[in-house]
């Protein structure tokens, strides 16, 4: 379809519109985080007169900011191993290998996907403060806080996810059988299929996966909300509230937090966008 | 025999993985189920109370209780940001799937705010509704040469809800928006060449051709819309708490209330089992809805 001149202007004005609506507020929340407490409680303007770089370094003192962020990093990163991991070997057998109730099996993982979070938010809650044998609990369960304000605690129950074990098991099925028949034919284990033929074709998907678990885990806020109350275990998400009190809100260094939050995600997002319009287009056209 | 060819070692693949959904997820569901007919605690172990959560529940809801307006502003919030995400959405897809250069920037300015974190946004949004120094209010007066006055948005019990839905909708609009641009990709060019060539205008084209071939892909942000939004909760929390007076407290937020504040964890259970409930029947109803009249051409 060719487009006139005018109309191609018209698209471009309405678009543009649109854009500068989207990347208003991310402005503005770069700008307040860049201005004094004087300016902020003034009328509004875009740049800071003066700059205050100095709101940085005060937000990251305000808290254990980089204590923070170190867990936000470990958080994010493990989960993000151990689903790429984990989902991958389900998939594999669910794609590839066969035993009795494998459709049955398959059929369950996709029905947890319907449960909402909420649903077993609290028994988990209860398991993992009567986990045995943690966090100064006797054998039974009892006398500690069990795994609540540790990182098994917050890793374990997203460690595994039935979204990622449904895509990898597309994506396996789509890759030709010849290379692994010609393998096992030389007597390669199954393992060895899965990790050095299956794995290394998979990159694509496993890059897919990986971005979407892993800016997941970055913005998860109710479940490390839950598990953490200790500044030692909290990641960035909960930990942005210090700067809101009942009465004050100091909007300047909860802005420069925002933008350390924010930073890394769009980052990731950035530099694999090309695996996360395709991962969305594929959970999309599943539908 | 073929079928018992490779037994052990798929369960050694599985094992793990399955493992974990057994013990974060399957034996939580049936301990929510058993908690839901409890007094729990924490502290005391559970006392059976047999339907009298649900029975409460109920009478929360035919006395208008808390319980009540949590399901009106959950729906509130659904029909607030479902329609109005979902057709803003496809006008722009609409507009991106031009083959125009630079639209490969807008795509991504697009879906800056998708992966952004909710807790993020909503600060920053926080900041913008201030009533008294916020900049929609700013903007607003002095587009209206002073003649809007500044409004107090969050904290306004009757603008609340709707500053919350204007936020999550702009938001959210990136990611419904690849998903249709995925849709209309899938497109087949010649359809509309063929229409064209019959006389068919812009309008017919989108009417008989794009509309309903997208059907697939609206039912599907439909129904990813209506389960997303039943459990929204990070942005109620952070901007308003619920507040204020319960005008934008949510099925979620009560059951977070209920469950982690007042220690109520089996009535917080029977609220998330309703919860269930109103998930899988919004979602049946979307799909039977969507289903209906959809279209295939060769």
């Amino acid at each position: 379809m060719r487009l006139s001149l005018t109309k191609k202007s018209i698209l471009h004005l309405l678009l543009a519109a649109g854009a500068v609506t989207m990347i208003l507020p991310f402005l503005w929340m770069v700008s307040t985080s860049l201005k004094p407490e004087s300016e902020i409680f003034a009328s509004p303007t875009w740049l800071p007169q003066v700059w205050r770089w100095g709101n940085y370094r005060a937000a990251m003192e305000a808290a254990a900011f980089g204590r923070y962020f170190l867990n936000t990093v470990l958080y994010s990163v493990l989960v993000t191993l151990s689903n790429l991991l984990l989902c991958s070997l389900a998939a594999y057998a669910f794609a590839r290998l066969e035993f009795r109730g494998k459709n049955v099996l398959f059929v369950l993982v996709l029905a947890t996907m319907m449960i909402p979070g909420q649903v077993t938010m609290v028994p988990v809650f209860v398991m993992l403060k009567h986990w045995p044998l943690a966090g100064g609990n006797d054998w039974l369960g009892a006398g500690g806080h069990g795994l609540l304000n540790s990182y098994p605690g917050l890793v374990l129950p997203a460690a595994v996810g039935a979204f990622g074990i449904f895509l990898l098991r597309q994506f396996f099925l789509t890759l030709p059988r010849e290379l692994e028949d010609a393998a096992r034919l030389d007597g390669c284990s199954e393992f060895g299929i899965y990790w050095r033929i299956i794995l290394p074709l998979s990159k694509p998907a496993l890059a897919t996966l990986g971005i979407f678990t892993f800016t997941a885990a970055w913005n998860e806020f109710l479940w490390p909300l839950l598990i953490t109350s200790k500044d030692s275990l909290k990641t960035l998400q909960i930990g942005l509230q210090v700067f809101q009190t009942q009465y004050t809100t100091r909007w300047d260094l909860l802005m420069a937090g925002t933008v350390v939050v924010t930073i890394p995600v769009l980052i990731v997002f950035l530099a694999g966008q090309k695996y996360f319009t395709r991962g969305i287009a594929m959970s999309g056209l599943k539908g | 025999m073929k079928a018992a060819r490779h037994q052990p070692i798929a369960y050694a693949f599985l094992s793990p993985g399955l493992a974990l959904f057994l013990v974060f997820t399957v034996i939580p569901v049936f301990a929510a189920l058993y908690l839901s007919f409890c007094r729990y605690d924490v502290i005391h172990s559970p006392a059976w109370l047999g339907v009298r959560n649900y029975a409460r529940l109920w009478q929360d809801i035919t006395n208008h209780g808390v319980f009540y307006l949590s399901l009106r502003n959950t729906l509130q919030y659904a029909f607030g940001t479902i329609p109005l995400g979902l057709a803003l959405a496809l006008a722009l897809a609409l507009l991106l799937n031009a083959r125009l250069k630079g639209m490969g920037v807008y795509r991504t300015t697009y879906y800056l705010p998708v992966v952004t974190s909710m807790v993020a946004v909503a600060m920053v949004w926080m900041w913008i509704y201030d009533p008294s120094y916020g900049l929609l209010n700013y903007l607003l007066a002095r587009l209206s040469s002073g003649r809007i006055t500044p409004q107090a948005w969050l904290a306004d019990p009757g603008q609340a809800m709707a500053a919350i839905v204007a936020m999550s909708v702009w938001k959210g609009l990136g990611y419904n928006t690849v998903i249709y641009l995925a849709g209309l990709q899938g497109i087949p060019e010649h359809l509309y060449e063929a229409a064209t060539i019959d006389g068919a205008n812009a309008w017919q084209r989108f009417r008989r051709i794009t509309w309903p071939l997208l059907k697939p892909t609206t039912a599907f942000i439909l129904v990813v819309s209506v389960i997303g939004a039943s459990q929204v909760f990070a942005q109620v929390y952070v901007m308003t708490n619920g507040g204020p007076n319960n005008a934008t407290t949510t099925i979620v937020h009560q059951i977070f209330q209920n469950a982690f504040s007042y220690l109520k964890m089996g009535y917080a259970s029977a609220m998330a089992f309703v919860l269930f409930a109103l998930i899988f029947l919004l979602s049946l109803i979307t799909l039977r809805l969507t289903r209906a009249g959809q279209v295939e051409y060769a």
